[in-house]
């Protein structure tokens, strides 16, 4: 064991010393492992950013809600097959919330109306166009993650009286006013005055996907009085608690058929949605970008592999006779094995060092250039890449540093 | 002329070879290198293997040094049959018991005196600070002391060979085996050398001198012959032959 160990610390010595003797070799032939290790690492960190944000996204909807309306979010059939149903109506928020109340051990919490449709927003000279406008209560505040960073969402009063105050995403404010403060400036939709009462904490957009940055409340009376021509309407459900959210979707189906009259033996008109299916429906896109990416970068990787075992082999072949030297004086094959992979192992230890600085700077200047691309780098992935490098170098190391430890003394002792 | 140290008993057997052979298969021939030697080498002995190329002096050489098995025939390395060992057990043999000194030196270029001397220890599993002090002590007892940090190639070829020399002694090895110490000398440190090889013969180490200069060979007190792998002639040198035949 402490023979080993002494191996060992001269194996790092020597490798260090080579690595000094031979510098524009081992840069050379580091490269190729600094550029797989970059590749690579970035493309981690573009997956697990691509991951968030879509997580991120995701966690607009809320994973405790569920969305009743009048088609599924991911169709199965033909969208003819649903434009047939009845809509949605708002009123069924109500009714579903006195059945909450009346029912014992609900595993509902709270239902809340939402009408909703893309609607332009104006202040001043400036307008934004397709904004989602929402048209809801006041309780869509406590099934929601949304929050305020200026300002307040409507209270109950205005959300009743149907008065004429909005809320508005980040992004919409940032669009409208560009240099004013928002609140109490009145911003109009179709020609209506709304006084701005708050502004929502920044989200981030990633993707085009879902955000709370580009979308606009309005209590449901108003959205109702100004807009009820063309509108889709949902009613959102918190659940009690989310690992029970199975039972969560019986109850609320059946208050769902109650409300619609549903006779028993037609089958449901509306679609239970929520996060999940969204998610099961995004996953496999993600993997597959994962593993496609991977997969490319992967292979430049395997390229820088394929030059630290050319380069061991090249210093295998020319310290044939120091290799018979070290034998004589009583070196053992393991001794030899270990040297010339400690070499290889070395050199890609250095270079995924040298890759990982680089990534990293690579990084804060992705995230510089684009803000709103979630990308950071783990510690998780600075520790895979590290393992990365040490198994890129036993691996390519190990061919050269096996034909140098079963050397034949005598005629590597004669190698000239 | 009575010379003490020719009236020395022999020491325990170290080396007995009995009847071994080497042959390799080159292509289509097969070389016989070895036909059938039998030698037997004491403790304290100074022998020199001589031969003209061709005659297995080397290969023999290289069956004495562990560095290679015999085809057939018995090796028996004090006491231990080294026939039926395998690369890591002749390793630890060759760590332990012998003392290389090679032709070219074979030292290692970018690593200090110190750091050359030191490698046999490092394999022999010693700790570093016992093994820095041995090896500076051995480079101190072949006069090598102020070359410590040098290395080989700010060292004269006398020096390299000195150093090479303390690499073989470091590990107390039961034989030193010098193979051709002084083909890349010239004549006045080539005498430097020998002198230096017979200092260490007086001092009790058993040395092996594989030559095929007669001159080299003179130094030793017993001298083989190898012709197309046999053992030619096996006789002590005239004043050593006296006193063995006196005390027999």
């Amino acid at each position: 064991m402490k023979r080993f160990l002494y191996e060992l610390t001269e194996s790092w010595k020597i490798a260090a010393a080579q690595m000094h003797a031979n510098k524009t070799r081992s840069m050379l032939t580091a490269l190729g492992v600094i550029i797989g290790i970059v590749a690579v690492t970035l493309m981690g960190t573009a997956i697990s950013g691509i991951s968030t944000g879509f997580d991120k996204s995701m966690a607009v909807l809320g994973d405790d809600v569920l969305y009743v309306d009048q088609q599924p979010w991911i169709r199965k059939d033909d969208w003819w097959n649903f434009r047939s149903r009845k809509k949605i109506k708002t009123e069924y928020a109500d009714s579903i919330n006195r059945m909450i109340s009346a029912s014992q051990n609900s595993n509902l919490l709270l239902a809340v109306p939402v009408c909703s449709w893309f609607r332009s927003v104006k202040y001043n000279e400036n307008q934004v166009n397709n904004v989602y406008t929402m048209g809801t209560t006041s309780d869509f505040i406590a099934i929601s993650t949304v929050d305020c960073v200026k300002g307040r969402f409507f209270n109950e009063i205005e959300s009743r009286g149907g008065a004429n105050v909005i809320v508005i995403g980040y992004d919409v404010a940032d669009a409208l006013f560009p240099s004013d403060d928002p609140i109490d400036k009145s911003v109009l939709i179709n020609g209506q005055p709304f006084k701005v009462i708050g502004v929502n904490t920044r989200q981030g957009t990633f993707l085009g996907l879902f955000s709370w940055d580009s979308m606009v409340a309005i209590p449901l009376p108003a959205f109702k009085r100004y807009f009820s021509a063309k509108s889709e309407s949902e009613i959102r459900v918190k659940v009690k608690d989310k690992t029970k959210l199975p039972e969560a979707k019986d109850e609320l189906t059946g208050y769902v058929r109650r409300v619609r009259g549903l006779p028993p033996e037609k089958e449901n008109d509306f679609a239970l949605n929520e996060q999940q299916a969204f998610k099961s429906t995004l996953d496999p896109v993600k993997n597959s970008i994962a593993i496609a990416g991977l997969f490319i970068t992967g292979l430049s990787l395997f390229v820088g592999a394929i030059g630290i075992m050319n380069i061991t082999f090249v210093s295998v072949k020319e310290r044939t006779k120091e290799i018979g030297t070290r034998k004589a004086l009583g070196a053992r094959r393991r001794t030899i094995l270990l040297q010339f992979l400690i070499e290889s192992t070395a050199l890609c230890l250095v270079g995924g060092l040298i890759g990982l600085t680089f990534a990293f700077f690579m990084c804060l200047g992705i995230g510089a250039a684009l803000p709103s691309f979630p990308i950071q780098i783990s510690f998780g992935l600075v520790v895979t890449s590290m393992i990365v490098s040490v198994l890129t170098g036993l691996i390519s190391g190990f061919a050269p540093a096996w034909t140098a430890s079963r050397l034949d003394p005598v005629t590597a002792l004669r190698y000239e | 002329m009575l010379n003490t140290d020719t009236m020395r008993p022999r020491g325990p057997l170290v080396i007995d070879i009995e009847n071994i052979t080497k042959h390799y298969v080159m292509g289509e021939e097969t070389v016989h290198a070895l036909r059938g030697v039998t030698l037997q080498i004491h403790r304290n002995e100074y022998l020199a293997i001589m031969g003209p190329s061709g005659s297995g002096k080397s290969t023999l050489m290289n069956m004495l040094g562990c560095l290679d098995t015999p085809s057939s025939g018995r090796y028996e390395f004090a006491g231990r049959d080294v026939s039926a060992m395998d690369d890591d057990e002749l390793a630890a043999i060759r760590n332990r018991e012998i003392g290389f000194v090679f032709q070219t030196f074979n030292l290692l270029p970018r690593s200090t005196s110190l750091r050359n001397v030191e490698l046999p220890l490092i394999y022999a599993g010693v700790d570093p600070a016992t093994r820095e002090e041995r090896a500076a002590q051995t480079l101190r007892d072949v006069g090598l002391g102020d070359r410590l940090y040098h290395k080989p190639n700010e060292l004269s070829g006398g020096q390299r060979q000195r150093v090479a020399i303390a690499r073989a002694l470091v590990n107390n090895p039961s034989i030193i085996l010098a193979d051709e110490p002084t083909g890349n000398l010239d004549s006045k440190t080539g005498e430097e050398i020998m002198s230096l090889l017979e200092n260490l013969y007086q001092g009790g180490n058993t040395i092996i001198l594989v030559t095929h200069e007669a001159d080299i060979a003179h130094h030793a007190r017993r001298t083989v012959f190898l012709r197309d792998g046999l053992v030619e002639s096996d006789a002590l040198s005239e004043a050593t032959e006296i006193q063995t035949l006196a005390f027999t």
